[in-house]
């Protein structure tokens, strides 16, 4: 079977991968001078308290019994303990992952059906008024930074919308006896629409130019001209024979850019304030909490090489020609 | 190798680059000058402003005193003028995106241009690291490298080449291996020639447009970098860049003093660069990839047009900067 072969090369590589990101992440947080404890912000910690931290994460031993051990904590999901809380990392990190999760769901959703949409129309029409604006709000979306663009919907879309601009959940809810969980669920919603609106904006931007140049490409083939020449409508050329084809190119930008997009919402996360990973590792960064910025990065990592194990897969899916 | 990288190699180049490519690929595309208009002003505002405002950060007037005829952008949220702040903005946010392009196509050229031209072992080997860095989220490195490491201009400034050094060695890659088998450089290996020059006289000189359209997106891509990394409380302390005012504006809390004018302009900066950089760069990579212009659908509905007037100019297949979608946004024909 070769697409057996296909799919096992792929597991292989996903599988190496992870194992690079993990040591990456060993040695980087090794390299810096001094420790974790060393470095941690906090100031009632006494010499003694700080020495015996150092040994209870094992930071007296060689780093290659370091290294040891973290892997084998690791393959146990262990990822280590968080030096602000006495709390394990995973337990401080779960409730976080969740709440991005939701939030980068509804904002991918949104900039997948925009982007696809503008994308298309884009290329068929294109050189015309349509795909300028198409192009152009593409380019103008994408060039900005996703902080700034969270800054001036706060400026001046919250006002006008009558949107929560921070945090998860209004405080003063439940203060006069229990909200029902309808109440809950919809202040949710609301406190999460400003964030994914903001990440769905700047994804949109991105994914109408990717859509838009693939298809673009795929117009241009002989196929595409076989399609019209055997009569089919334009509308048939597109979708059946243009955005079928150009689907190839389109997952794998998308999968690259993957790093990108997850980055994106960090400081986003941090301009709504927004109790994500974004916003953990923004504090951990600000009180060199490292264990959780460690397991942080190492989740992030981990999800978008799954998701890019899962971008190849979809391809051979979409082309069993693959078979390399 | 993986297929899905396979499919965002670089395209097999099919306009010569011949002397002067470059020229007529800039001046052919409006947009390109447009795009290279703006980058060099704002060059030359970073490399002269400076000179004339003297201080940026000297107090001049109240926390957020808005527009006026002396300070036409008001004051931010120390009390000194956002024109100045800007102008000096301009040459940080310049010198940082220029200086990690530079260190990126450094890394990536080097790496590309090994593994295409010797092939064999060195490509697998090479190309297996590069395909390992490609998939490792980049922003998230870059800010864990940024907080363990940073705070220094020098500092941010490799942190982000070093980071951003994968898709041109993919991209170089595939265009060296490509060259390599060209019969002009078989002959010139036949006369004698050594690697290092078929490398320098004659494969080099091939690559350098798409080098240049790489370089361009690249400053792009490392302007934004530093507006995350700075964004975070990563920078430079003593550097003022445009991300280090989005920041200022974000923790002097500009927004609840209604000083648009502290955060807007910033904004817009590093928007209209990213977006010169990019219009500039797609418009090369255009150039180099005439495929792009043909079409086989009728613009509109209602009116047949059996094919359309090739060599009219099209509005550039623009590809992000980010994360490998230069080189890969040109890869598409490479999957048949």
């Amino acid at each position: 079977m070769r697409g057996a072969n296909y799919v096992l090369k792929r597991l292989a590589f996903a599988v190496v991968t992870i194992f690079v990101a993990i040591t990456l992440n060993f040695v980087l947080f090794r390299a810096v001078p001094g420790d974790a404890v060393q470095s941690l912000r906090c100031r009632q910690c006494t010499i003694q308290f700080k020495a015996a931290l150092r040994e209870e994460l094992g930071l007296d031993q060689s780093k290659w019994t370091q290294y040891r051990v973290y892997l084998v904590n690791l393959a146990h999901g262990d990822l280590g303990q968080s030096l602000r809380f006495q709390d394990s990392v995973w337990s401080e990190l779960l409730p976080s992952i969740k709440n991005t999760m939701a939030m980068l769901a509804l904002g991918t959703l949104f900039s997948i059906v925009f982007g696809v949409i503008v994308g298309v129309i884009s290329a068929w029409r294109r050189g015309t008024i349509a795909d300028k604006v198409g192009l152009w709000s593409g380019l103008v979306f994408y060039s900005m930074p996703p902080q700034w663009l969270g800054l001036m919907i706060v400026l001046y879309v919250a006002g006008a919308v009558g949107l929560p601009t921070s945090g998860i959940k209004d405080p003063t809810l439940g203060i006069l006896g229990d909200a029902s969980t309808w109440t809950l669920f919809v202040d949710r919603i609301r406190h999460m629409i400003l964030p994914a609106a903001t990440v769905g904006l700047v994804l949109y931007g991105e994914y109408a130019l990717i859509v838009r140049s693939a298809m673009l490409e795929t117009l241009g083939e002989d196929y595409a001209l076989t399609a019209r020449a055997k009569g089919l409508s334009n509308w048939a050329t597109v979708w059946r024979h243009g955005l079928r084809n150009a689907l190839l190119p389109i997952v794998t930008l998308v999968a690259l850019s993957l790093g990108f997009i997850i980055g994106g919402f960090i400081t986003v996360e941090y301009v709504f304030s927004y109790p994500g990973i974004g916003l953990q590792i923004v504090e951990a960064i600000d009180q060199r909490d490292f264990p959780i910025l460690q397991g942080a990065f190492l989740l992030l990592a981990l999800s978008v090489i799954l998701l890019n194990l899962l971008a190849d897969l979809l391809y051979f899916k979409l082309d069993p020609r693959i078979t390399e | 190798m993986s297929s899905a990288f396979t499919a965002a190699e670089a395209p097999e180049v099919t306009a010569e680059a011949r002397p002067g490519f470059l020229r007529t690929a800039i001046l052919g595309e409006r947009q390109a000058i447009v795009g290279i208009v703006v980058i060099v002003a704002f060059i030359l505002i970073g490399v002269i402003g400076p000179f004339v405002t003297g201080d940026p950060k000297a107090k001049v007037g109240p926390v957020f005193q808005p527009p006026s005829g002396s300070h036409l952008l008001g004051l931010d949220g120390g009390g000194a003028d956002m024109v100045k702040l800007l102008v000096n903005g301009a040459r940080v946010s310049l010198l940082v995106g220029f200086a990690a392009a530079f260190v990126s196509i450094l890394i990536g050229g080097v790496v590309g241009v090994l593994a295409g031209f010797f092939g064999g072992k060195t490509d697998i080997a090479l190309m297996r690291l590069t395909d390992y860095f490609l998939v490792i989220p980049d922003v998230p490195l870059m800010i864990v490298a940024a907080a363990l490491f940073g705070r220094s201009l020098r500092n941010i400034i490799l942190i982000i080449g070093i980071i951003y050094w994968t898709t041109t060695a993919r991209l170089l890659r595939a265009q060296v291996k490509s060259i390599r088998e060209r019969i002009y450089v078989r002959r010139a290996r036949a006369m004698g020639a050594g690697n290092s020059r078929l490398i320098f006289r004659h494969i080099l000189p091939q690559v350098a447009p798409l080098v240049v359209a790489n370089t361009v997106l690249l400053v792009a891509t490392a302007i934004f970098a530093e507006t995350f990394i700075t964004f975070l409380g990563l920078g430079d302390p003593s550097a003022i860049s445009w991300g280090r005012l989005i920041e200022n504006a974000f923790t002097d809390d500009a927004i609840l003093n209604n000083a648009w004018w502290a955060i807007v302009p910033p904004g817009v900066c590093v928007a209209i660069v990213v977006l010169a950089a990019t219009m500039t760069g797609a418009a090369i990579e255009e150039a180099l990839n005439p495929r792009l212009a043909v079409g086989h659908l009728s613009v509109r509905r209602f009116r047949m047009r059996a094919l359309p007037s090739i060599g009219r100019v099209e509005p550039p297949a623009t590809l992000p900067p980010s994360t490998g979608a230069a080189g890969a946004t040109s890869g598409k024909g490479t999957k048949r």
